[in-house]
């Protein structure tokens, strides 16, 4: 099917619909103007690898989005999983290990232990608002207060208390910095995990029952339940899948950071939650791609790296995310009170 | 200087793209009557009264009220202008009590303050010249339905109301909350007050009436005093039409009983003792007046809404239908009557529409297809003549006609044994609703069972080998199609509505 488009049209719709990536590129215009040395080989790796994590969260947290549900808990459970997986990951040789005599474990048993605790984390939500009713914001942000109590009880304890975990092995370290040099190009070995956490996610949500069915429930979940799907069964397992994916990034921003505490994690559901939205999740649930996540965290990641470049002070930057969040949701409720 | 009509709609056209839903319909109110509004589902009833209302605009026709022209924006405007409704389903604030819902908007002040104390003794006054018992101070919420009606009358009150439309004010009534609404009724007449009183039930209109205005197919047919009629005059001019559409020749007989419903009830009271039997190749219509129940006999066959009492059976074994996900394994298919409410995913392809309720065919290795899909949903474009771009086009996009044959393309896919139709023809035009037959004709040529939930009695008549009516939630009796008539049927639907409802 081929729509003829006319020029007028087209300028319409940016300066309507598309109006959050005019703004966007305007934004990274500027930045480049300011400092034009922002355009450069390191920059863009390190872009790539800053983003990656967020890519992998995002798409969890887009999950819950899809299906009419907001996560509010991302961020502590990250947290929660950071101290734990970094608590098992410390070095044999390091002075304040948090278990003493731990041997050293490679690192998918302490990878797979948070996955299976995340995921059991994630069903409780999922089953609190599939059987319970609670409302997703009530039932995420209950779980968000919870878990930071019990990352903060795990972490700040004898007889180190409120250290930073640090002495990660360097092979999580390692993987988590570096990358394959390319020239004089280096992808950084975070950005292909990134990339085979999005072809996952793309055949999840694509190819897969699964997939079509979360379709389903976040477009419209009274016609889903007609058609068959089992919906809490649905609802349950996208909140599990999500936090699956925060288990995944936990480790990853472990071995990032090089150390984990409480405070890990912190509002970084805020940051998932406006890629989505940005990258054109609908918050009414039922529309959005992984292609459209994926692109909302590096808009996202250019903008804030690039503010952070020229110089722009972390309470301006702020202020600016909030303004980008504001506008594309106005934008997403004004396409949706057009349907109506 | 006293107007003949406090009321006069004159020539009302209302006209929605495609379809003629008011023809040049006239309504005049004496003051101080009670003007009966009568006519079968869909003859215009409401839309005529969403014109007063100003929640539709005109297309031809003017409104004048007390001798001036009016054309109300909104519900509050009209209700400023002294016409108000009280509606079937009741808008009220729940959480809050009885005098701020019938004050909201208007609370009497004192400065910034609202004036509590005034705002009781005024509410108060009302209730007693209205005969209501309630302390203005309980929270709405706890109120039966019937208080909150005496409620919304009295609010009607408040505003000095000159007219007031009730639409089926007594549904959900027991008789002697009847014969208070009644008493009320009677009080308002002696303070000049006009009402517009919309009710199938025929005991209530010839008792309560002093005109009647019947309606059609969105047109006039005529405006009587109750003096010059009686029930079945009012039967037949409500359905005195002609079987002047055209539905396609039947040539199938229907075999072996395939399925049989004992004893079936609703767990939430909605209808209670259904029994029917279903042959192969057989078309059962459903008739009854809305509430009666047929949605919600539908729903429990289908696992939407929880079964109470009774048993299911398929080919002599009972089976589990307690979700759609087990009525489907079971063989049934279920159109729901709501297609934006529960039927189609607006925002999402014909193809998504179309395969959702059965994607096993595609999969392939564990992962969908798109080429099974594309070639499966091309077939049932073409199959089923929808009208549209192609299968990537959202199905919001296309006309009401349409998106009904995607959603029957979508039970088809799923090859069922019983469909059930929940008035598959709602809202669609004369073309597509003949295909919608065929379609149904050509499946029970195949052997499936069909159930109709229709509100238009000459489709049923057309359509169906024999037609269950519900009345009131209770089964009415089953007649054999080639041998009822729209009389016998309409009586039927009125047998049990002065009952009670099974809830009570």
């Amino acid at each position: 099917m081929t729509k003829k488009v006319s020029a007028g049209d087209l300028i319409k719709k940016l300066f309507t619909e598309k109006i959050i990536y005019v703004v966007l590129l305007a934004l990274i215009i500027v930045i480049i103007c300011i400092e034009p040395r922002f355009l450069s080989i390191i920059n863009f790796s390190n872009i790539l690898a800053q983003s990656s994590t967020r890519i992998i969260i995002a798409l969890g947290a887009g999950m819950v989005l899809m299906v009419r549900g907001c996560d509010l808990s991302t961020g502590r459970m990250i947290g929660l999983a950071a101290v734990i997986s970094a608590s098992l990951l410390q070095d044999v040789d390091y002075a304040y290990r948090m278990y003493q005599n731990l041997p050293s474990l490679p690192i998918i048993v302490p990878l797979l232990l948070v996955i299976a605790l995340c995921a059991l984390l994630g069903t409780i939500s999922g089953t609190c608002v599939a059987k319970l009713k609670v409302p997703p914001i009530i039932a995420t942000l209950a779980m968000q207060l919870v878990l930071y109590g019990a990352s903060s009880i795990y972490f700040d304890r004898e007889p180190y208390g409120a250290q930073p975990i640090g002495g990660i092995k360097e092979s999580l370290t390692k993987l988590c910095t570096r990358g394959v040099k390319i020239g004089s190009f280096r992808l950084p070995y975070l950005t292909i995990i990134a990339i085979l956490v999005i072809v996952f996610m793309w055949i999840l949500w694509n190819k897969t029952k699964f997939g079509k069915y979360m379709y389903a429930v976040g477009g419209n979940p009274d016609a889903a339940q007609v058609s068959g799907v089992n919906v809490s069964k649905i609802l349950i397992a996208t909140y599990a899948l999500a936090a699956v994916m925060y288990a995944v990034a936990a480790v990853l921003e472990v071995g990032r950071i090089g150390s984990a505490s409480n405070t890990t994690g912190n509002s970084y559901e805020m940051d998932a939650i406006a890629s989505c939205v940005v990258g054109g999740v609908s918050m009414s649930g039922g529309i959005g791609t992984v292609g459209g996540i994926v692109t909302g965290v590096l808009i996202f990641t250019v903008i804030n790296y690039g503010l952070s470049f020229i110089g722009v002070n972390m309470y301006w930057q702020y202020i600016v995310k909030g303004l980008i969040i504001l506008l594309a949701v106005v934008v997403d409720m004004r396409k949706f009170a057009k349907r109506k | 200087m006293a107007n003949e009509y406090i009321l006069e709609m004159k020539n009302i056209t209302k006209e929605f793209p495609g379809v003629k839903a008011l023809d040049d319909v006239t309504l005049k109110v004496r003051p101080a009557t009670v003007h009966s509004l009568m006519g079968e589902n869909g003859a215009g009833k409401s839309t005529l009264m969403n014109c007063l209302f100003g929640i539709y605009s005109l297309n031809g026709g003017e409104i004048i009220l007390d001798g001036q022209k009016v054309a109300f924006e909104s519900p509050a405007e009209a209700l400023r202008n002294h016409v108000s409704m009280v509606h079937q389903e009741l808008n009220q604030v729940l959480d809050r009590n009885i005098m701020e819902n019938i004050w909201l908007g208007r609370f009497p002040m004192k400065g910034i303050f609202v004036d509590h104390q005034k705002m009781y003794a005024e509410t108060k006054k009302i209730f007693e010249q209205l005969d209501i018992h309630v302390d203005p101070r309980v929270m709405t919420g706890s109120l039966q339905v019937a208080d909150r009606q005496m409620i919304e009358i009295a609010k009607a009150v408040s505003y000095d109301a000159k007219v007031i439309v009730m639409d089926e004010p007594t549904s959900s009534l027991t008789e002697d909350e009847v014969e208070h609404l009644f008493r009320i009724i009677e009080m308002l007449k002696k303070r000049g007050v006009s009402i517009i009183y919309i009710s199938h039930k025929m005991e209530e209109i010839m008792q309560i009436s002093d005109e009647v205005t019947i309606m059609r197919d969105g047109r006039w047919v005529a405006t009587e005093p109750v003096s010059n009629l009686d029930t079945n005059k009012i039967i037949r001019l409500m359905v005195g039409r002609e079987l002047t559409e055209r539905y396609p020749k039947r040539t199938t007989v229907p075999g072996e009983t395939y399925m049989k419903v004992e004893h079936l009830s609703s767990a939430v009271p909605k209808f209670i003792d259904v029994n029917f039997e279903l042959r192969k190749g057989e078309i059962l219509g459903v008739a009854g007046l809305v509430g009666a129940g047929r949605t919600e006999l539908l729903e429990t066959l289908f696992g939407i809404r929880t079964k109470g009492e009774g048993r299911i059976l398929v080919e002599g074994r009972e089976v589990d239908n307690s979700t759609p996900e087990k009525a489907m394994k079971n063989g049934f298919a279920m159109l729901t009557e709501e297609r934006r409410h529960n039927g189609i995913f607006a925002d999402l392809s014909i193809a998504f529409n179309t395969t959702i309720a059965n994607l096993d065919p595609y999969l392939k290795g564990g992962l969908l297809r798109n080429s099974l899909i594309k070639e499966k949903v091309d077939k049932t474009i073409s199959d089923l003549r929808i009208k549209t771009p192609g299968s990537k086009e959202k199905i919001g996009n296309l006309s009401g006609g349409n998106q009904q044959k995607v959603i029957l393309g979508r039970w088809l896919l799923t090859n069922p044994e019983v469909l059930l139709l929940d008035e598959p023809t709602r809202g669609i035009d004369v073309g597509a609703k003949y295909e919608i037959y065929q379609l149904m004709n050509q499946l029970a040529a195949e052997g499936k069972c069909v159930i109709m939930v229709s509100s238009e009695m000459p489709e049923l008549l057309g359509v169906c080998d024999r037609i269950l009516v519900m009345s009131n939630g209770r089964q009415a009796g089953i007649f054999e199609a080639a041998e009822a008539t729209q009389v016998a049927i309409m009586e039927a639907s009125a047998k049990y509505v002065s009952a009670g409802g099974v809830g009570v």
